[in-house]
């Protein structure tokens, strides 16, 4: 799987080229700042690029803002974004074209190897990943806000699950019941934020987004 | 050198034409309508037309502040006081005449405006009238004949212009030299001395300018010691979080590298330990970054700032902004704290569901608004925070005005001075 690497601090870069040159991924390209960046998306085409927000010339959501230009050139591009802060904001910026494929986790997730390379195989794969952070900040507000309150203890389980990104499959084993029962929840999730039945794939983003802007 | 000096002398007589042609018109005018204020404050007509007089006085003077400034290079500084925003109907009118009746800037406009065409035309009209009546007497000289006999009778200085004295037919012309010349000599000294009679009524008072040395040196006290608490805050967030998980951390991965061998199973809850501990500290470390400078501030601006406060608060936050361009760091950095501090209290104290965040730059202004369907009743004079963000604007010269009735709405307005910088643009508005 080919792999585009954005990120400014050299020790940090070269530590995730061995860890994921290490897990089999291929690097197509490393850089070091956002034009570059643009560049390396829209040329190389990769499977799924690793992109840290913060970066020169600006040091501010330089990232950020070359993601969300690349994935108009070739829209759905698969993106994990890494940063030291979650911000709903950005999150929201990130999945408003509704195509999926998109991570957002904070940087320090890395640490844990296993599941960083998890959640970038994900993202490959067209899922969506939202960091827990986010996740979580979003129920706590739900409780409060419609239509999020329509939403049953269960169900919210269900979707910050869906929303950091795991299958039907995943969602259940963690939470000790039936895929079956699984699917009823997310269809009832659906149902509730006003999500037509399209046989659209990414209703699990539109779910998420929903959250976002609610 | 001589050159320069000419070119000065010639403008300045100029100057004082300006002064005196074109600005008499306007100046009486000026005094026209003070004197119908004045003439018709008995039947209360006259407090009607004090705020467009006020208005036009204003203009008067700033005219003459800019144009001192630019010929003379003097700087004359504004005195007035900052405008607060009015109602509409005739409540706010009345307002705007109290306000502008018990300004002593608008009086001493006033003083200004009666004076000027006496004692400012005077300093003024002296260098352009020695030079005009100069060149009269070239003409004199020129047309002595076709004067004379023509109901044209009169002295030109000391010469007496009749039949008969046709010998002194030079006389004028050679005065007129001296004059146009004695005119050049003194139109700069005029000019200064007329300058300076401008800044004698159009500059604040001494008095004023030592209640603007109060309040910038209460202000510089606040600020300082909000800035030293705060570096006490960080201080103490740090070495009682960040830094004590890391002294841990550094603990259990001594004591697991001793336990390595002996004990793996515990060495291994000892490493686990000491990466939780790392993790916790990182985000505390994140936090505390997040209340010194948070990253969407620093990344877009003001505008985003906000938006992204709204989307963490528990309560349905709207944000309409027309902000053009960023806004000095400082500034925005004060605004975003007042806005997040306002915030604050309404999710506290106003047990509102609804708030909306309005924010707009408009004549170097920036102007928010914060308003809540809450329970009202909010007081300036009960603490409540509110005091703290008046203190945080009033370093920038900002303001902050509360409208609160007991069963709400409660609407915080807050204006701070500003001018906006670079041209990145981030105006919107969105839903929380």
């Amino acid at each position: 799987m080919r792999v585009v690497l954005a990120e400014d601090l050299f020790l940090l870069r070269d530590g995730m080229i061995r860890l994921l040159e290490a897990y089999g991924f291929e690097i197509a390209a490393a850089v070091g700042d956002g034009p570059a960046l643009v560049e390396a998306l829209v040329t190389e085409r990769p499977d799924v690029a690793v992109v840290d927000v913060r970066m020169p010339p600006t040091f501010t959501d330089e990232g950020l803002r070359a993601v969300l230009e690349a994935r108009q050139v070739v829209p759905g591009l698969p993106v994990l974004v890494l940063s030291q802060y979650v911000e709903q904001l950005y999150a929201g910026e990130l999945l408003a074209d509704g195509a999926g494929a998109i991570g957002y986790l904070l940087k320090d997730r890395v640490f844990d190897s296993d599941s960083f390379v998890d959640a970038v195989k994900r993202v490959a794969a067209g899922g969506t990943v939202m960091d827990p952070e986010v996740i979580s900040k979003l129920l706590a507000r739900g409780v409060r806000k419609e239509p999020l309150g329509a939403l049953t203890d269960r169900e919210r389980e269900v979707l910050s699950l869906m929303a950091e990104g795991r299958s039907n499959a995943a969602i259940a084993e963690r939470l000790v019941i039936t895929e079956r029962a699984i699917a009823k929840h997310t269809s009832n999730i659906f149902m509730k934020l006003g999500l037509p039945e399209s046989g659209d794939d990414n209703r699990r983003v539109l779910a998420v987004l929903a959250y976002l802007k609610a | 050198m001589t050159n320069t000096n000419t070119t000065k002398r010639t403008s300045a007589v100029l100057e004082g034409g300006f002064w005196f042609f074109v600005m008499l018109v306007p100046m009486l005018l000026g005094y026209l309508a003070l004197t119908l204020v004045l003439g018709l404050a008995g039947i209360g007509l006259g407090l009607l037309l004090l705020p467009p007089t006020a208005a036009y006085l204003r203009w008067l003077a700033d005219l003459r502040r800019k144009k001192v400034h630019a010929w003379r290079g003097i700087e004359i500084p504004r005195p007035y006081r900052a405008e607060p925003e009015f109602g509409p109907g005739f409540k706010g009118y009345w307002g705007k005449i109290q306000f502008h009746g018990t300004d002593p800037a608008f009086w001493r406009d006033a003083a200004w405006t009666m004076t000027d065409p006496v004692v400012g035309a005077l300093l003024a009209v002296l260098p352009i009238a020695l030079v005009a009546e100069g060149l009269y007497g070239f003409v004199i000289s020129a047309l002595w004949s076709t004067l004379v006999g023509h109901g044209f009778n009169d002295w030109f200085g000391f010469v007496h212009v009749h039949h008969g004295n046709e010998g002194m037919r030079w006389a004028p012309a050679a005065l007129g030299v001296l004059e146009i010349a004695l005119g050049f000599a003194i139109a700069p000294k005029m000019l200064e001395w007329h300058a300076r009679w401008s800044r004698v009524l159009l500059a604040p008072t001494p008095a004023q300018v030592e209640a603007r040395m109060k309040h910038l040196t209460q202000t510089r006290a606040d600020a300082v010691d909000t800035q030293a608490a705060e570096l006490r805050r960080i201080e103490r967030d740090l070495h009682d979080g960040a830094q004590a998980r890391l002294v841990a951390m550094g603990m259990h991965l001594n004591a697991a590298s001793q336990l390595l061998e002996r004990d793996p199973e515990a060495a291994q809850k000892l490493l686990t330990e000491a990466r939780d501990s790392s993790a916790k500290a990182l985000s505390e470390l994140r936090d505390l970054v997040r209340g010194i400078h948070p990253p969407v501030l620093a990344d877009r601006g003001l505008v985003d700032a906000v938006r992204a406060t709204a989307l963490d608060s528990p309560l349905d936050v709207q944000v309409h902004a027309e902000v053009t361009g960023r806004l000095d760091a400082p500034l925005e950095s004060a605004a975003y704290f007042a806005v997040s501090e306002a915030l604050t209290n309404v999710a506290k104290h106003a047990h509102a569901v609804h708030v909306w965040i309005d924010m707009r730059v408009a004549d170097g202004l920036l102007k928010i608004t914060v308003s809540d369907d809450g329970i009202g009743g909010a007081d300036l004079d009960r603490g409540s925070g509110l005091r703290g963000i008046e203190r945080r604007l009033a370093t920038f010269d900002g303001i902050l005005a509360l409208s609160s009735p007991q069963g709400g709405p409660t609407v915080v307005t807050m204006e701070l001075p500003c001018v906006s910088s670079s041209p990145k643009t981030s105006s919107s508005s969105g839903t929380a």
